[in-house]
C-alpha cells in the first residue's frame, strides 16, 4: 500500500514499577497504522492491547519509545483520534443527544452548527427518535451506538475502538459489526483509518484488514497477518475459515517438550509459567467435549462453537489442558492425550486424584507446596504468599495467580483454605475434608 | 439507600504520621493565636434583649436560617476548592487530607470563645459575634461535605475520565460535565447531614457567654434559652414549634427536591423501583415560568462555555503518577515560613501549657476517662434501641414508607433546641447530670445510627431472606447468619459518625447554664466549657488538645480497622 502513515510507534514499552521491581505492560513495539486500513490489535486479555490503544490515542505516555502522528512526534491527547470504549463511556446524567453534542461543545462548535449535524449523526445511526433518552433507558447495544455517533461527531482521522462489542449481546454485536463495516467500506464517514482492540478472533477475521497478535507476560507483538479477503465476508467460506484457523494456530502456539511447557518455579532462573484463569469445571467439559470426537482430534476454532465461548476463554482452556498434560497443540489442532481420555472417563473422586498428581508437577504448584511445608504446622497467610509472589509479578497479577493456585489446589485437595482467617493450609494427602467455603469464583 | 460514606485515606495503619505531627502543631499555633487575641478583647459586653413574645419568632427564625445559609454558602465554597486541591495535586494532598482528619475530630465549641473573642478585637462587636456564629456552623457543616468531593473526585470512574480527555474537555466542561454531577447525589446528601448538624451547633453558637461579656445573638437559638432561664413553658414551645416548622419546610421545598433530582445523577444504569418523589419538585417542573427561566439560563450557560472554553483550552488533566518530583523555590519558602510560624505559634502554646497546674492536668486525664466512657455507654444504648427498629422499619417497606419521614423529622430537631427542657426532666433523675449527660449524648447521635441500620437492612437481598426462612433458621441464626453481617458495614459507619457527635456534645452535655444556675459533671467536655466560662485559657487550650489527641487516636486504631474490616467483608455485591 502507497498511503501515507498515519500512526507509527517504535520500540514503545509501558513500564509499571511495583516495589523496587519493573514489569513490561507492553514491550518492544514497533507498528504503524497507514491511511484506509482497517487494523485489529489481537490478543489474550492482559497483552497490554488496551495500554498500547491509551499510548496511540495519547491517553497515555509510554515510558520508552516514540508515538509518531503524520510524522511528528505525538504530544499529550491526539485531538484527530477518538475512542469508543469498551463500557459506552456514557455521561448518565445526560441525554443521548447531549451525550453527543458535548463532545462537539468541547471543541468550541457553536450551537447552530452543532445541533444540527448531532441530530443528523443520531438519525444515521438509527436512533432517530431517541434524542431525549437517557442512556439507562437504552439497551447496550442502543447505548453503544451513542458511543460510535459521540465519536464520529467530532470526525477523527483514526477512530479507536477498545472492545466496542465484548459488553453487548451476541445479536446487537452482530448487527453493529455490519452497521459499521458499511459506514466504513462505503466511505461514509470522514476516518481515515480504523483501529479495533479485540480477543475475538472470528470478529478480527470478519472486519481487519490486517491483524496485529499480541501475546502477555511481556505484553509484545507475535505475529502479523494481513486478512486479503473482500467485503463482505462470508463466514463460511473456506479462506474464511482457514483464516480463523491459522489465528487459532498462532495465539494457541504448539506444545513444547515438557520442560519448556511448564517452565521455571518463581525466583528460579528460566522463564515462570504462570497459571491461566480457568474453572475446573470448565476444563472438564473441555476434554469432555474432546473425548466425544472421533480420533479425540478437532480443529480448535470449530470448539469455540461448540462449547458457546469466546475465543479467548476456549485458549485459555486449551493453555491449561496443554500444561496438565491432557492435551497437544499443533498448528491450530487439538488432540486429547491418553491421560486427558483417563481424566474424562474418570469418576469425580478419581478425576480429583489425577488432577492433584498432574498440578503438582507444575513448578509454581510445587514452588507454593514447598512454602506451606516449611511453614509453621504447614499453613501460611494469604498475604505472605501474595508478597512472595509479588516479588516476581504485578501485585494484581499475584493476587490472580495466588487465587488460581488456590482453587487448583483446593479442587485437587491438595490445599484447604479458610476465608476468616485467611489461612492456606497443606492437606494430608487423602486425609482432612474439603474445606467448606470456596473463595470466589 | 441514603449511605454516608466516611472516607479513611488507605494507608498502613501507624498511630500518627508525620504529617500529623506537622498538622497538630498548626492546629495548637493556631488555638495559641486566637487566645492572645481574646486575652485583649473587653472585659464586658452586653447583649441584646431577647423578647420572648411569638410575634418576634419569624424574624429570629429568618435570622437562624440566614446565619445557617451563609455558613453554607461559605462550606460549599470551601469544600469545591480543598477537595479540587486535594484531589488533584499530590503536594497538596500529602498536607491537606491529614490536615482535614485532624480538623474533623476538633471539638468545634471549644473554638467559639477563640474565634468570638479574637474577632471582637478588631471588629465591632455585633458583627464579631455574627461572624464567629457563621465561621462556627461553617466549622460544624464543613468537613462532611469535603471528604464527599473529594472522595467523588478520587472514584470517578476511569473511562469517563479517559471519554473527557480524548474529547478534549477543558477543566470547566469537565466540572459541569463530570465531575460535579458525578458529586451530586453525594453532595446533596452531606448536605442534609450538615444542615442537620449545623441546627444543633446554631443553638450554642447563638447563647455564648463568657464570663461577663454576653455575646448573645437574636436567633431562635437564644430566643429558646431565654425562655427556658425565665420557665417561660409556651415561650419554649412556641419556640420548638417554629423550629420543627422551619425544618420541616426547609425539607419539602429544599432538600425533598433536591433529593428528587440528583437521582438523575446516579451511575446505576438501572431505574429505580421507588425513586424518591417530590411534589414541590414535580410542581417546579411543570411550571411554565420556570420552563423560560431554564430557556434562559440555557441561553446564558451556552455564552459562559464559550468564554471559559476560550479563555482555557483543553489541558489534560495531570496524572499523579506522572507528577514529577523535586523542590521549587517558592514552595521551599512558603514551607519555610509556615513552619518557622507553626513553630514559633507551638512554643507559645507549649509556654501556656505550662501554666496548667498538676491537678488540672489529672483533671484532664479523669475528665477524659469520664467522657470516654459516657460516649461508650450512649453508643451502646443507641447500637441496642436503634438495631431492631431499624432493622423491623428496613426490611418492611410498607412500614418504612410512612415511619421514615416520621423519623426524619424528628432527628431532624437538633437536641440542643431540647436540652434545657430534657434537662429539667432528668436532673430528677438518680445520678443526676452525670447519667443526664449520657441521655443529652445520644440524643443527638442515635439518628445517625438509626439512618444506617435501615439503609443497611433495606439492602439485604429478598432471595437471602428467603434462603433463610427456606431453611427454616432460628431467629437468632437468622440474625447470626444474615441480618448482623449485612448490617456491619452500616452500623460501623453510622458509630463513626455517632462517636464523633457525642464527643463534642459533651461540651454542651457535661456543663449546664441553666436559670442562674451551673450544672457540673466530671468530663472533658465540662473542663472545656467550664475553662471558657471563666475565659481560664491554659485549661482550655490544654483540654482541647487532650480531646483532640484522644479522638483522633480512637478514630485510627479502632474505627478505621474497623471499617476496612467492614469495607472488605461484609459489603453486599
Amino acid at each position: 500500500m502507497e498511503n501515507a502513515t498515519l500512526v507509527q510507534l517504535e520500540h514503545v514499552s509501558q513500564i509499571y514499577r511495583s516495589g523496587e521491581r519493573r514489569f513490561y505492560a507492553v514491550q518492544d513495539i514497533n507498528m504503524e497504522i497507514r491511511e484506509g486500513e482497517f487494523v485489529f490489535l489481537l490478543g489474550p486479555s492482559g497483552c497490554g492491547k488496551s495500554t498500547l490503544l491509551r499510548i496511540i490515542t495519547g491517553l497515555q505516555a509510554p515510558t520508552e519509545g516514540l508515538v509518531l502522528y503524520r510524522g511528528q512526534p505525538l504530544r499529550g491527547v491526539n485531538p484527530r483520534a477518538t475512542i469508543v470504549f469498551q463500557t459506552f463511556a456514557l455521561f448518565p446524567w445526560l441525554t443521548v443527544q447531549q451525550n453527543v453534542e458535548i463532545a462537539l461543545k468541547a471543541r468550541s462548535v457553536p450551537s447552530d452548527i452543532r445541533v444540527p449535524r448531532v441530530l443528523d449523526l443520531l438519525d444515521r445511526v438509527g436512533l432517530d427518535g431517541f434524542e431525549s433518552a437517557y442512556p439507562r433507558e437504552l439497551s447496550g447495544g442502543m447505548r453503544q451506538k451513542v458511543g460510535f455517533a459521540r465519536a464520529m461527531a467530532v470526525e477523527p482521522e483514526l477512530l479507536c475502538l477498545d472492545e466496542p462489542f465484548s459488553a453487548l449481546d451476541v445479536l446487537s454485536a452482530e448487527s453493529l459489526r455490519g452497521e459499521l463495516l458499511e459506514l466504513w467500506t462505503e466511505g461514509k464517514i470522514p476516518t481515515r483509518a480504523i483501529l479495533m482492540v479485540s480477543h475475538n478472533i472470528e470478529e478480527a477475521v470478519l472486519m481487519a484488514d490486517r491483524l496485529i497478535i499480541m501475546d502477555k507476560n511481556p505484553g509484545r507483538v507475535i505475529s502479523r497477518v494481513t486478512i486479503d479477503l473482500p467485503h463482505p465476508r462470508q463466514r463460511k467460506s473456506p479462506r474464511f475459515l482457514e483464516f480463523v484457523d491459522q489465528v487459532y494456530g498462532i495465539l494457541a502456539g504448539q506444545t513444547q517438550p515438557e520442560h519448556i511447557e511448564l517452565g521455571a518455579a518463581p525466583g528460579k532462573p528460566g522463564v515462570t509459567r504462570w497459571l491461566p484463569d480457568v474453572h475446573v469445571g470448565n476444563l472438564v467439559g473441555l476434554l469432555e467435549r474432546l473425548n466425544e470426537t472421533p480420533g479425540d482430534t478437532e480443529d480448535i476454532y470449530q470448539l469455540a462453537d461448540d462449547l458457546g465461548v469466546d475465543s479467548d476463554t476456549l485458549l485459555k482452556l486449551v493453555e491449561a489442558a496443554e500444561l496438565l498434560g491432557f492435551v497437544t497443540v499443533a498448528k491450530g489442532d487439538i488432540t486429547l492425550t491418553p491421560l486427558g481420555e483417563a481424566f474424562s472417563d474418570a469418576s469425580i473422586l478419581a478425576r480429583k486424584e489425577i488432577f492433584a498428581t498432574r498440578i503438582r508437577r507444575l513448578p509454581i504448584f510445587q514452588w507454593l507446596l514447598e512454602l506451606l511445608r516449611r511453614a509453621e504446622g504447614r499453613k501460611l497467610n494469604w498475604d505472605v504468599v501474595q508478597t512472595a509472589l509479588s516479588l516476581e509479578l504485578p501485585p494484581t497479577e499475584a493476587e490472580k495467580q495466588l487465587e488460581i493456585l488456590v482453587a487448583w489446589g483446593r479442587y485437587g485437595e491438595i490445599l484447604a483454605y479458610d476465608d476468616e482467617t485467611r489461612i492456606i493450609t497443606l492437606e494430608l494427602a487423602g486425609g482432612l475434608p474439603v474445606s467448606k467455603d470456596a473463595r470466589g469464583g | 439507600m441514603m449511605l454516608k460514606k466516611i472516607y479513611f485515606p488507605k494507608q498502613p495503619f501507624r498511630p500518627l504520621r508525620r504529617g500529623d505531627i506537622v498538622v497538630l502543631l498548626s492546629v495548637i499555633a493556631l488555638l495559641y493565636l486566637g487566645i492572645r487575641l481574646a486575652l485583649r478583647a473587653p472585659a464586658a459586653v452586653a447583649g441584646p434583649e431577647i423578647s420572648l413574645h411569638p410575634r418576634g419568632l419569624p424574624y429570629y427564625a429568618l435570622r437562624s436560617l440566614l446565619r445557617m445559609a451563609a455558613a453554607y454558602v461559605l462550606s460549599l465554597s470551601f469544600t469545591l476548592v480543598y477537595g479540587y486541591f486535594a484531589a488533584y495535586h499530590q503536594r497538596a494532598r500529602q498536607i491537606l487530607l491529614p490536615l482535614l482528619d485532624v480538623l474533623q475530630s476538633v471539638p468545634i465549641l471549644s473554638f467559639l470563645p477563640v474565634v468570638l473573642l479574637s474577632l471582637s478585637v478588631i471588629l465591632p462587636e455585633g458583627v464579631a459575634a455574627e461572624l464567629a456564629s457563621i465561621v462556627l456552623i461553617f466549622t460544624s457543616q464543613v468537613w462532611n461535605l469535603t471528604f464527599s468531593w473529594y472522595q467523588s473526585l478520587t472514584t470517578i470512574p476511569e473511562e469517563l475520565q479517559e471519554a473527557s480527555d480524548t474529547f478534549l474537555f477543558n477543566w470547566w466542561i469537565r466540572l459541569k460535565t463530570l465531575e460535579l454531577p458525578f458529586a451530586t447525589p453525594g453532595l446533596v446528601w452531606n448536605s442534609m447531614m450538615s444542615w442537620a448538624g449545623g441546627w444543633f451547633f446554631l443553638m450554642a453558637a447563638e447563647i455564648f457567654t463568657v464570663g461577663e461579656r454576653d455575646f448573645r445573638l437574636p436567633g431562635l437559638g437564644s430566643y429558646l434559652q431565654e425562655a427556658a432561664n425565665q420557665g417561660n413553658l409556651p415561650a419554649i414551645l412556641w419556640g420548638v414549634g417554629t423550629l420543627i416548622a422551619v425544618i420541616v419546610l426547609l425539607d419539602q421545598l429544599v432538600w425533598r427536591p433536591l433529593v428528587a433530582w440528583s437521582e438523575r445523577f446516579t451511575l446505576e444504569m438501572v431505574e429505580r423501583d421507588y425513586p424518591v418523589t417530590s411534589w414541590f419538585y414535580n410542581a417546579l417542573r411543570s411550571s411554565l415560568l420556570i420552563e423560560k427561566l431554564s430557556r434562559f439560563s440555557a441561553a446564558l450557560g451556552e455564552r459562559l462555555d464559550a468564554w471559559m472554553l476560550q479563555r482555557w483550552p483543553f489541558a489534560a488533566r495531570v496524572r499523579i503518577s506522572e507528577e514529577k518530583g523535586g523542590l521549587n523555590l517558592p514552595l521551599l519558602m512558603i514551607g519555610i515560613v509556615f513552619i518557622t510560624g507553626v513553630g514559633f505559634g507551638a512554643f507559645n502554646a507549649a509556654r501556656l501549657l505550662m501554666q496548667v497546674s498538676p491537678t488540672q492536668w489529672i483533671q484532664i486525664v479523669l475528665g477524659l476517662v469520664a467522657t470516654t466512657l459516657r460516649v461508650l455507654i450512649s453508643l451502646v444504648i443507641a447500637l441496642a434501641w436503634t438495631i431492631p427498629v431499624g432493622v423491623a422499619i428496613g426490611m418492611n417497606p410498607r412500614l418504612s414508607s410512612w415511619l421514615q419521614p416520621l423519623v426524619q423529622t424528628a432527628a431532624s430537631i437538633p437536641a440542643t433546641a431540647l436540652f434545657p427542657i430534657f434537662v429539667l426532666m432528668l436532673l430528677s433523675l438518680p445520678g443526676g447530670l452525670n447519667s443526664a449527660a449520657i441521655l443529652l449524648m445520644l440524643m443527638g447521635t442515635q439518628w445517625y445510627l438509626l439512618f444506617n441500620v435501615i439503609a443497611g437492612a433495606s439492602t439485604i437481598p429478598q432471595d437471602l431472606r428467603y434462603t433463610t426462612a427456606l431453611l427454616r433458621l432460628s431467629r437468632w441464626e437468622r440474625w447470626r447468619t444474615l441480618i448482623l453481617p449485612a448490617l456491619f458495614p452500616y452500623v460501623i459507619t453510622g458509630a463513626i459518625t455517632a462517636s464523633g457527635g457525642a464527643w463534642n456534645a459533651s461540651i454542651v452535655a457535661e456543663y449546664i447554664e441553666f436559670g442562674g444556675r451551673t450544672l457540673r459533671t466530671k468530663g472533658i467536655g465540662d473542663l472545656i466549657a467550664f475553662a471558657t466560662a471563666r475565659g481560664e485559657y491554659p485549661l482550655l487550650l490544654a483540654s482541647t488538645i487532650a480531646m483532640i489527641v484522644i479522638v483522633v487516636l480512637i478514630n485510627r486504631l479502632f474505627w478505621r480497622r474497623l471499617y476496612q474490616l467492614a469495607e472488605e467483608r461484609y459489603r453486599m455485591e
